[in-house]
């Protein structure tokens, strides 16, 4: 046990005389954090939408009417009229509009003589959240023509669907922060647990350890606690941070605090334990550098952190059910958006345990006790 | 006693034996010393007493400990320093005394007794608070002798810890070692490429070569053992296609060895021969370029167990070498 503390107070003399360590680790997530925040949380606005008008009768005016009032009500799409269709096409293929909305001459007509009247939007699909924007808000806009006045009767035969909210409004930047904090610690394990880990390796530092009495559980128990409490500093930053930056209401609620860090704790060790596992026959320096961005990318994006799940396909299900990021992106969720107690995250802690159990004692098993 | 009891040990890397059946024995409180050309297996060999890497066959005893069954034992008997320098740059000279102290379980009183004692000895109390990184080639190299004696160890084992250094630095380190090693009992197995470090500071040397033990014996029997008390080399120009011949047949020599104009003749009377040379080469219109005479050293003894062909092998790139990582 004296040689795992020998090897834990190392590492943490190490990393207070490299304060550049937690701010890389940080700076990834705060700036994905605001920057896909605020990126994905708005709505889409301000599109340019040519109106071709080729029919200047009453009906037509009123689709003028309602899609300037669109323009000037919530600004989804600017109006700019054009009277040649041939030129409004040229300009969406030139990317000058994002959709040409075409009324035919006999508009008015149709409209009329009830002959299923129909005007054309053409849309730039390349772009498809534009396209379906567009297409959405434009259905409104027609979908509203004619409507008969609503009236309300007493005994409804229609059954209606009335929305109930369990939690306040969570803007998107706040659907990100839980991915953001386990960033954070992952990146901590990266830098801390897998690249310094191997350039140490690679320049012999190891061979130091490896000609003292240490066992190999003590040697791997070391890097393990000592890297554990490097990523709970960085979670714990990125928490406190990260909250105050995405508007979590009662940000240093003590107790949920308090839960957050066991979360981060758990997180840490099964994150570590897996780098470990990873890195533990590993001896070239280029290959943590390399696998980087791969593992972030696998880790992150399946872990439901940035979008809900349920829309993966299979395959990449079963990967984000293996993926350790999915329990503590859950967790954290859990307790940053709906401020649940342990019961309601008592399984992702119990995965995260096993999943560090079970990756610790493999890296102790493949560990070479020899060069 | 013997500290160091090497038992025809072999260490295989596939098809690839890098040594071949060394045997000898190291008495304790004797400084040995491990020479040989890059390649020769010589830290191959010093990784298998330090338990580094297991022997392919045949074993080796430290400190009556086999280094394959009880490799803890020989782990707490052993210190090492190895080629590269492996101290934590970022810790302070006394921290990475500290660390491994505890990692080797000294006790608190003794840690501190000790750390003092050799901080004074490798001469770094006045810096035992500084940031290793900020020390120059030869200061690191003395706290990783420091660090490698903190558990007062029987044995220590460096290999080549000169190498680097430059010729001020690398004095002070054998003077420290010799220093050191009077006022500790401790048996010393060093490998060096520095063969006059060698000749002065080694009671015994053995020349590894091609992972087999060529010679092993005092320096002074060493120099004994190869032909001729001096060694004479010279160059010409104009020289007869049989030039060596001639000079083979020169009164005293013993041996003569030529390389492109430059000859080297072992004789048993330099000034003799180094006489009747010149005589030879000025009837015979040789002119001479250059002329050495030297006594036999620990060079020659080397170059004669080893001969004088290039070494080039492939290695493994350094660390340094690498561009991804952090210069240090």
């Amino acid at each position: 046990m004296h040689r795992t503390l020998a090897i834990i107070e190392r590492e943490m003399r190490r990393f207070r005389r490299s304060p550049m360590l937690i701010v890389m680790s940080m700076m990834m997530p705060i700036v994905q954090l605001v920057v896909l925040g605020y990126a994905f949380g708005g709505n889409v606005k301000h599109l340019k939408v040519a109106i071709v008008d080729q029919d200047h009768g009453v009906p037509a005016v009123r689709i003028r009417e309602l899609a300037g009032a669109i323009a000037t009500g919530n600004h989804t799409f600017d109006v700019i009229d054009y009277s040649d269709a041939g030129v409004a096409l040229a300009d969406l293929r030139n990317g000058v509009v994002n959709g040409v909305l075409t009324i035919p001459p006999d508009y008015s007509r149709r409209v009329i003589t009830r002959q299923e009247p129909t005007v054309a939007l053409i849309s730039d699909n390349t772009d498809s959240f534009v396209s379906a924007t567009l297409s959405a808000t434009m259905a409104q806009v027609v979908g509203s023509l004619g409507q008969p006045v609503k009236t309300t009767i007493r005994t409804p035969s229609q059954p209606s669907l009335q929305l109930v909210e369990v939690y306040p409004y969570v803007p998107y930047i706040q659907y990100l922060l839980p991915g953001s904090i386990t960033m954070s610690i992952f990146m901590m394990v990266m830098i801390g647990g897998g690249i310094i880990f191997i350039d140490d390796k690679a320049r012999g530092l190891h061979e130091g350890y490896l000609v003292t009495p240490i066992t190999k559980f003590e040697l791997i128990a070391g890097f393990n606690i000592s890297g554990t409490i490097r990523a709970v500093i960085a979670g714990a930053f990125l928490m406190v941070i990260g909250s105050i930056i995405a508007g979590v209401p009662n940000p240093l609620d003590p107790m949920r605090m308090m839960r957050l860090l066991v979360v981060i704790t758990v997180t840490a060790f099964a994150l570590i334990s897996m780098m470990f596992l990873i890195m533990v026959r590993i001896s070239d320096p280029l290959l943590p550098r390399a696998v980087f961005g791969v593992l972030n990318t696998v880790l992150y994006f399946p872990s439901g952190a940035v979008y809900p799940q349920q829309g993966f396909p299979k395959w990449m299900q079963v990967i984000a059910a293996a993926d350790p990021f999915t329990y503590a992106v859950h967790a954290f969720k859990s307790l940053l958006l709906k401020n649940t107690g342990f019961e309601a995250i008592a399984f992702d802690l119990g995965f995260l345990v096993v999943f560090s159990v079970v990756s610790m004692g493999a890296a102790t098993m493949l560990f070479r006790r020899t060069l | 006693m013997v500290a160091i009891d090497v038992r025809n040990i072999v260490k295989r890397f596939g098809d690839f034996t890098a040594v071949k059946g060394i045997s000898f024995q190291v008495a304790s409180g004797e400084i040995f010393g491990l020479l040989g050309p890059n390649g020769a297996g010589k830290s191959t060999l010093i990784r298998m007493l330090t338990t580094l890497l297991p022997p392919s066959e045949g074993t080796a005893l430290i400190n009556g400990f086999d280094v394959a069954r009880q490799a803890d034992d020989v782990r707490k008997a052993i210190g090492v320093i190895p080629q590269a320098m492996t101290s934590d740059l970022e810790l302070s000279v006394e921290e990475n005394l500290l660390i491994f102290a505890k990692l080797y379980g000294v006790p608190r009183d003794r840690r501190k007794r000790l750390i003092t004692e050799l901080l004074e000895a490798v001469e770094l109390t006045e810096w035992r608070d500084k940031q290793v990184r900020n020390l120059s080639g030869g200061m690191r190299r003395r706290v990783e002798i420091a660090r490698g004696l903190v558990h007062e160890p029987k044995v220590f084992f460096l290999d080549e810890p000169t190498t680097g250094l430059d010729p001020v630095s690398r004095v002070h380190v054998w003077e420290m070692l010799q220093r050191i090693k009077s006022e500790r009992d401790l048996t010393v197995l060093i490998t060096t490429h520095y063969m006059d470090e060698a000749d002065k500071l080694c009671d015994r040397i053995a020349i590894v070569d091609h992972g087999q033990l060529m010679a092993l014996d005092s320096p002074m029997k060493l120099k004994a053992s190869v032909p001729g008390k001096n060694v004479l080399e010279a160059s010409f120009s104009s020289a007869p296609a049989d030039w060596i011949e001639v000079l083979r047949r020169l009164p005293d020599v013993e041996e003569v060895t030529g390389h492109d104009h430059v000859f080297r003749l072992a004789t048993g009377n330099g000034p003799a021969t180094t006489m009747a040379m010149l005589q030879t080469a000025a009837q015979m219109q040789v002119s001479v370029d250059s002329l050495a005479v030297q006594s036999t050293t620990l060079d020659d003894v080397f170059v004669h167990y080893t001969g004088r062909a290039l070494r080039d092998t492939l290695q493994a790139p350094s660390p340094q070498d690498n561009p991804f990582m952090i210069r240090r």
